[in-house]
């Protein structure tokens, strides 16, 4: 049974009905192949009516869809031979961020990323996505060894934030995310992070300081959640649909103000209907964007990184 | 009551209210409640003369008193882009903007100085809480960046006084992007190897401590300070705990290893002027001894001294 979200609830009623008539047994009178494919004409055309104009809110919900490609699909998909490595070497190991070695299109890679989980018992084990300080030591971790392997960085970035709770503030939450940005801009290896689905504030940007910044169709990106950020500043939550429209986080704005580079097309409906179809078109804009990186200069290619961030803020949104 | 407060109350006022007097001349602790005479309360440097609770400084005080005398000069800093969103939410930002300006009489909630700290040259970036909670756009990460250049320029260390609730919302994703240009801006100070100091201070949260605030060579907190990366009131609807005693505060920090020391307002100048003394280790460690003139201008080889 798929997940609908509000916004498609008329392509459920339609796709119920094509799946009842599929079912049933009519004996031959009628044709219902014919009616089928009328029927799922009809409901293709709504979806990409909706799709085609979905609103900032709308996208956090495509982007927090449970059944969108998460990091641990992506990286089976398009990564052979991962191999996770674990571990912050101080602490503990970490299960909200994903990491370790593999190939990606014949290069072998170091593959961070933040792992939601996909059911009841991976989500708890993955806290929700949600890092400790020792996720993001560990994240430092591997792009330093990255960094003393020459090999390229892939993240994937799919988080709410940072965890908010008592350990992860004693153990430093603060401090390892600043040190885990740090190491982005350290980086003399190229480095390509992908917002997959929520680009959830410092908890994010700990993963994205990269020389290319791709970004999902309907993934979201944002300095706090439309929630939160609702419950400050209208001190409501329920104004959280206000606040995703004022807080610019979709993909198209980004773009705009130079704080992506580019914009990765999703499927008809989203990366969750055909997820396949979503992540080759992931791997392949991964894969250019190391293209366009590789063989530069270390120490070049890190002082345009940091050029880039730099110039952030002067390109004003219209 | 009417009568009292709508009549008599505007014409007393009128008859008091034109001499010059300011408007609060007397402060409420925040924490003990007591009061304190404004000119006793910051000649004791804005801490509690009845409690000792250190309470928040204008980033002008803060440079005041830091620096030597009047060796003081603040900077100009680069010109941004205001309100870059178009963001509103109850009010406009650009609003929030203007009254936060008119009510410090800043441009934003950063001030950069350079001057002199016990005869040693440095660059001091002091936020004021006062505008709009000291919180991080882009004016305040191109005031940290414009701040680290101007010490690596002067060969000086880089003191930042953070005072702030983390990214400023308004700004959106420019404010998250401002982690990632602070960072480069201590980056920066980190490879011309000049010495760079944090002094957190009342509060230090989000984006702001995930970012520059806490890469300093040296991590020094004001007492009871409030450091932190969420909010005790998100943790809480989180978890569903009761916060422990003192949790987040400067002291507590201190005890599980996240900054090098707790140092009372007091005594803060003459600390950080003794740790960037020896920081710089300018005094040879044995004496000099002159080379004789053959010996310097030849090595063995006989090639002449490189010219230095």
């Amino acid at each position: 049974m798929p997940t609908y979200l509000d916004f498609e609830k008329p392509i459920a009623a339609l796709e119920g009905k094509i799946e009842e008539l599929r079912h049933l047994d009519t004996g031959g009178d009628i044709n219902i192949a014919e009616e089928v494919s009328k029927l799922q004409a009809k409901a293709d055309r709504l979806l990409s009516q909706a799709y085609g104009k979905l609103t900032p809110w709308d996208k956090v919900q495509v982007a927090r869809h449970p059944d969108r490609p998460h990091a641990i699909d992506c990286i089976d998909h398009l990564i052979e031979d991962f191999t996770p490595l674990a571990g912050d070497r101080a602490f503990s190991e970490d299960a909200a961020i994903l990491g370790g070695l593999g190939r990606f299109r014949r290069r072998s890679v170091m593959v961070i990323g933040n792992e939601k989980g996909s059911d009841t018992e991976s989500r708890v084990r993955r806290n929700f996505g949600m890092a400790r300080p020792e996720g993001y030591r560990k994240a430092r971790r591997l792009m330093k060894l990255a960094d003393q392997f020459q090999l390229p960085v892939i993240t994937l970035v799919d988080t709410a934030g940072a965890y908010p709770g008592i350990g992860a503030e004693e153990r430093g939450q603060a401090e390892a995310i600043a040190r885990s940005i740090e190491a982005c801009m350290t980086l003399r290896v190229p480095i390509v992070s992908a917002i997959v689905g929520e680009g959830g504030s410092g908890g994010a940007i700990a993963l994205a300081g990269a020389d290319r910044v791709l970004m999902m169709e309907h993934a979201v990106y944002s300095v706090i959640s439309p929630e939160g950020c609702a419950s400050i500043l209208w001190r409501s939550g329920d104004a959280a649909k206000q606040a995703a429209e004022a807080l610019r986080l979709t993909a198209q704005d980004l773009l705009k103000m130079k704080v992506i580079d580019r914009i990765i097309d999703e499927p008809m409906g989203g990366a969750h209907r055909q997820r396949n179809v979503a992540m080759d078109a992931l791997g392949d804009a991964i894969a250019e964007a190391l293209d366009e990186v590789i063989g530069i200069d270390g120490g070049t290619l890190r002082a345009m990184r940091r050029e880039k961030f730099l110039e952030m803020g002067k390109t004003p949104l219209d | 009551m009417n009568w009292l407060t709508n009549f008599v109350r505007p014409r007393i006022r009128a008859l008091v209210g034109k001499q010059g007097v300011p408007d609060n001349l007397w402060h409420k602790c925040t924490a003990c409640e007591q009061m304190i005479f404004h000119r006793e309360l910051s000649a004791n440097l804005y801490v509690c003369t009845h409690c000792g609770h250190h309470m928040r400084m204008s980033a002008k005080d803060r440079l005041a008193m830091m620096f030597d005398g009047d060796s003081t000069q603040t900077i100009e800093l680069p010109e941004t882009i205001d309100d870059p969103l178009k963001f509103r939410d109850q009010k406009r930002y650009g609003d929030r903007l203007k009254e936060a300006r008119a009510k410090t009489g800043i441009n934003d909630a950063i001030l950069v100085a350079h001057g002199e700290i016990g005869g040693i040259p440095a660059v001091i970036a002091a936020f004021d809480f006062r505008f709009m909670g000291g919180s991080m756009g882009t004016a305040v990460g191109d005031g940290l960046i414009a701040a680290a250049r101007l010490a690596i320029l002067q060969d000086a260390p880089l003191i930042v006084f953070p005072s702030s609730g983390g990214a400023r919302m308004q700004e959106g994703i420019l404010a998250l992007m401002q982690m990632t240009r602070s960072t480069i801006a201590v980056q920066e100070i980190r490879e011309a190897g000049l010495p760079y100091i944090v002094v957190l201070t009342d509060p230090t949260t989000g984006g702001v401590s995930a970012s520059f605030a806490m890469l300093g060579d040296i991590s020094i907190a004001e007492p009871g300070a409030i450091i932190g990366f969420a909010g005790a009131r998100v943790i809480e609807s989180t978890i569903h705990e009761t916060l422990p005693e003192g949790f987040q505060r400067a002291e507590y920090l201190l005890e599980h290893g996240m900054i090098d020391m707790v140092v009372p307002r007091h005594e803060l100048r003459d600390t950080l002027i003794r740790v960037l003394d020896l920081l710089r280790n300018r005094n040879p460690a044995a004496e000099v001894v002159a080379l004789p003139k053959s010996e310097a201008a030849a090595d063995d080889q006989g090639n002449p001294a490189p010219e230095l």
